[in-house]
C-alpha cells in the first residue's frame, strides 16, 4: 500500500514537472470557473469569515497573541520535514529549536520565547520545497474556501498532510511521542489559523476591496508574489522596472 | 499696506511650499516625507478635506506617477499612440490619487523607522523601513523604490510592503483587464474613469 502511494506520488511529480515547466505562472487553468469560485469565496468571507475575524479582533490582546502563537507553533512543525527535504539545515535548526522552546517554555506554544532569543523560522511547505527543486508553479486557479493556488502548490498541499507531524497525529490518526488527536483537532487549528490571518489583515483586505478595479487579479498577483518570496526565503520584490524613463 | 500684503503672501506661499520640499538624499527624503505625513495625518485640527489635499499635493510632487502609469501598462505602452498614452495617464493620475486618499481613513498612529538603504544603480535606491503600529499589531516592513536619475529630485516609484510590490500588483491587475479585452486601452481608461467618478 505504501509502495503504491510512493509510486503514485512519483507519477504525479513527473506529470507536474512536465506540465509546469511549459505553463506560465500567470496562465489560468480555468479562469471562468476560478472567477466564479472567487465570487463564492468572497461571499463566504462577507457572511462568515469577516464577521468572525472582526469578533476575534475584539478579544483581549493577550488572548489573540496567545492564539496566534499557538497556531503558528503548530504550523512550524511542517517546516521541519520540509527544511530537511530542502537540505536547509540552518532553517531546520531554527524551526526545531523554535517548536521545542515554544512547546515547553512557551506553554504549548501560547508564548513565543524562541523569537525573543533569535529563533524566527520561515514557514516551509511541500509547495515551496518543490519550488526550490525547480518545479514551476504551473497554472493558477482558485479553490473553494481554501482560496488561490497553483498546480504545484495544490499538489504540495495534499503532500503536506503526509509529511506534517501534526497531520500525522490528527487526520492520519497515528501516535507520535505518545500524542494523538483527531480530524476535529486538525480542522480546528487550521480554521483558527485562517481566522487569525484574516483578523490580522482586516484593514488591508478592505483597502484592497475598495481600491481594486479587478479584485480577482489583485489577489492573484499578491498570491503569486508571496509564493515567489517564500520559495526564495526573501522579502524583496523582483526588479522589472528596467530603464523606464518618465 | 501693499508691502504687508506681499509679505503675508510670501510667508503663506513658502510655508506651504516647504511642506513639499524634502532632502535630495533618498534616505533623508523618505524619512522627512513620512515624518511630515504622520504629523499631518494625526493632526486633529485638520479636516479630512485638508488632509486629502495635503496627500494629493505630496503625491503629485514626490511620486513618479507618470512612470508608474507607463510601468502598469507593461509592454503594451510601446504599441500605443501618444494620444492614447496621454489620455490613459490623465485617468491613471486621478485613479491613483483617489485610491491613495481613500486610504487616509485607514491611517492609525504608527512609529516609522528607516532600517537600511541600498543603491541598486545610478537610477534606483531602495530604502528599507519598518512601521510599528501603536495598537500592538505586527510590525510591517516597507521598502521604497526611489528613482534617482535626477539626484536633486528623488521620486518614489514603488512601495514594497512585506515583499509585495504595489506597482507590480497594479500592473498585473491592469494586464488581466487588458488581456480579457483584446488589449484595448480605452476599456482600461474607461474603467479607471468609472472608479474615479464612483
Amino acid at each position: 500500500m505504501t509502495m503504491k502511494k510512493i509510486t503514485g506520488a512519483i507519477i504525479v511529480l513527473f506529470v507536474v514537472s512536465f506540465t509546469t515547466n511549459t505553463v506560465n505562472a500567470t496562465e489560468e487553468c480555468f479562469e471562468n470557473v476560478s472567477r466564479s469560485i472567487f465570487k463564492f469565496n468572497m461571499a463566504f468571507d462577507d457572511i462568515i469569515l469577516e464577521p468572525i475575524a472582526k469578533g476575534y479582533n475584539k478579544l483581549p490582546s493577550p488572548i489573540k497573541t496567545g492564539t496566534s502563537n499557538f497556531t503558528s507553533n503548530i504550523a512550524t512543525l511542517l517546516s521541519i520535514p520540509n527544511s530537511v527535504l530542502q537540505g536547509n539545515f540552518s532553517e531546520l535548526g531554527n524551526s526545531t529549536a523554535s517548536v521545542l522552546i515554544n512547546s515547553t517554555f512557551g506553554v504549548l506554544g501560547f508564548f513565543n520565547p524562541a523569537e525573543k532569543i533569535g529563533f524566527k523560522p520561515h514557514k516551509e511547505d511541500v509547495g515551496q520545497t518543490l519550488g526550490t527543486y525547480g518545479f514551476g508553479p504551473g497554472c493558477y486557479f482558485v479553490m473553494p474556501i481554501l482560496g488561490p493556488t497553483t498546480l504545484r502548490d495544490s499538489l504540495g498541499m495534499v503532500a503536506d498532510t503526509f509529511v506534517d507531524p501534526f497531520a500525522h497525529v490528527t487526520i492520519r490518526e497515528n501516535e507520535l511521542f505518545g500524542l494523538s488527536g483527531n480530524d476535529l483537532d486538525y480542522f480546528s487549528v487550521k480554521g483558527t489559523s485562517a481566522v487569525d490571518f484574516r483578523a490580522d489583515n482586516i484593514t488591508s483586505f478592505s483597502s484592497l476591496e475598495k481600491n481594486s478595479i479587478d479584485l480577482y487579479s489583485s489577489f492573484k498577483s499578491i498570491y503569486l508574489q508571496d509564493r515567489e518570496n517564500k520559495i526564495a526565503n526573501s522579502d524583496t520584490s523582483q526588479d522589472d522596472w528596467g530603464n523606464l524613463e518618465n | 499696506m501693499n508691502k504687508f500684503k506681499i509679505c503675508l503672501f510670501l510667508l503663506f506661499f513658502f510655508s506651504h511650499f516647504s511642506i513639499y520640499a524634502y532632502s535630495s538624499n533618498p534616505k533623508e527624503f523618505v524619512l522627512e516625507l513620512v515624518s511630515d505625513a504622520i504629523s499631518k495625518l494625526s493632526d486633529k485640527s485638520l479636516s479630512k478635506e485638508q488632509k486629502i489635499e495635503y496627500v494629493e499635493n505630496i503625491a503629485l510632487e514626490n511620486v513618479d506617477i507618470k512612470a508608474l502609469s507607463l510601468y502598469t501598462l507593461g509592454e503594451l505602452r510601446k504599441t500605443l499612440t501618444e494620444k492614447e498614452i496621454l489620455s490613459y495617464q490623465s485617468s491613471f493620475e486621478k485613479y491613483f490619487l483617489k485610491s491613495l486618499t481613500s486610504r487616509l481613513t485607514d491611517y492609525s498612529s504608527s512609529k516609522f523607522e528607516i532600517v537600511g538603504s541600498e543603491q541598486k544603480s545610478s537610477n534606483y535606491t531602495i530604502i528599507s523601513s519598518k512601521i510599528t503600529p501603536e495598537d500592538e499589531s505586527p510590525e510591517i516592513k516597507v521598502d521604497w523604490r526611489i528613482y534617482t536619475k535626477n539626484p536633486e529630485k528623488p521620486l518614489i516609484r514603488d512601495l514594497i510592503v512585506e515583499g509585495l510590490s504595489l506597482a507590480r500588483t497594479q500592473k498585473e491587475e491592469f494586464s488581466s483587464i487588458l488581456s480579457s479585452n483584446n488589449n484595448d486601452i480605452e476599456i482600461l481608461t474607461k474603467k479607471l474613469n468609472e472608479f474615479v467618478s464612483n
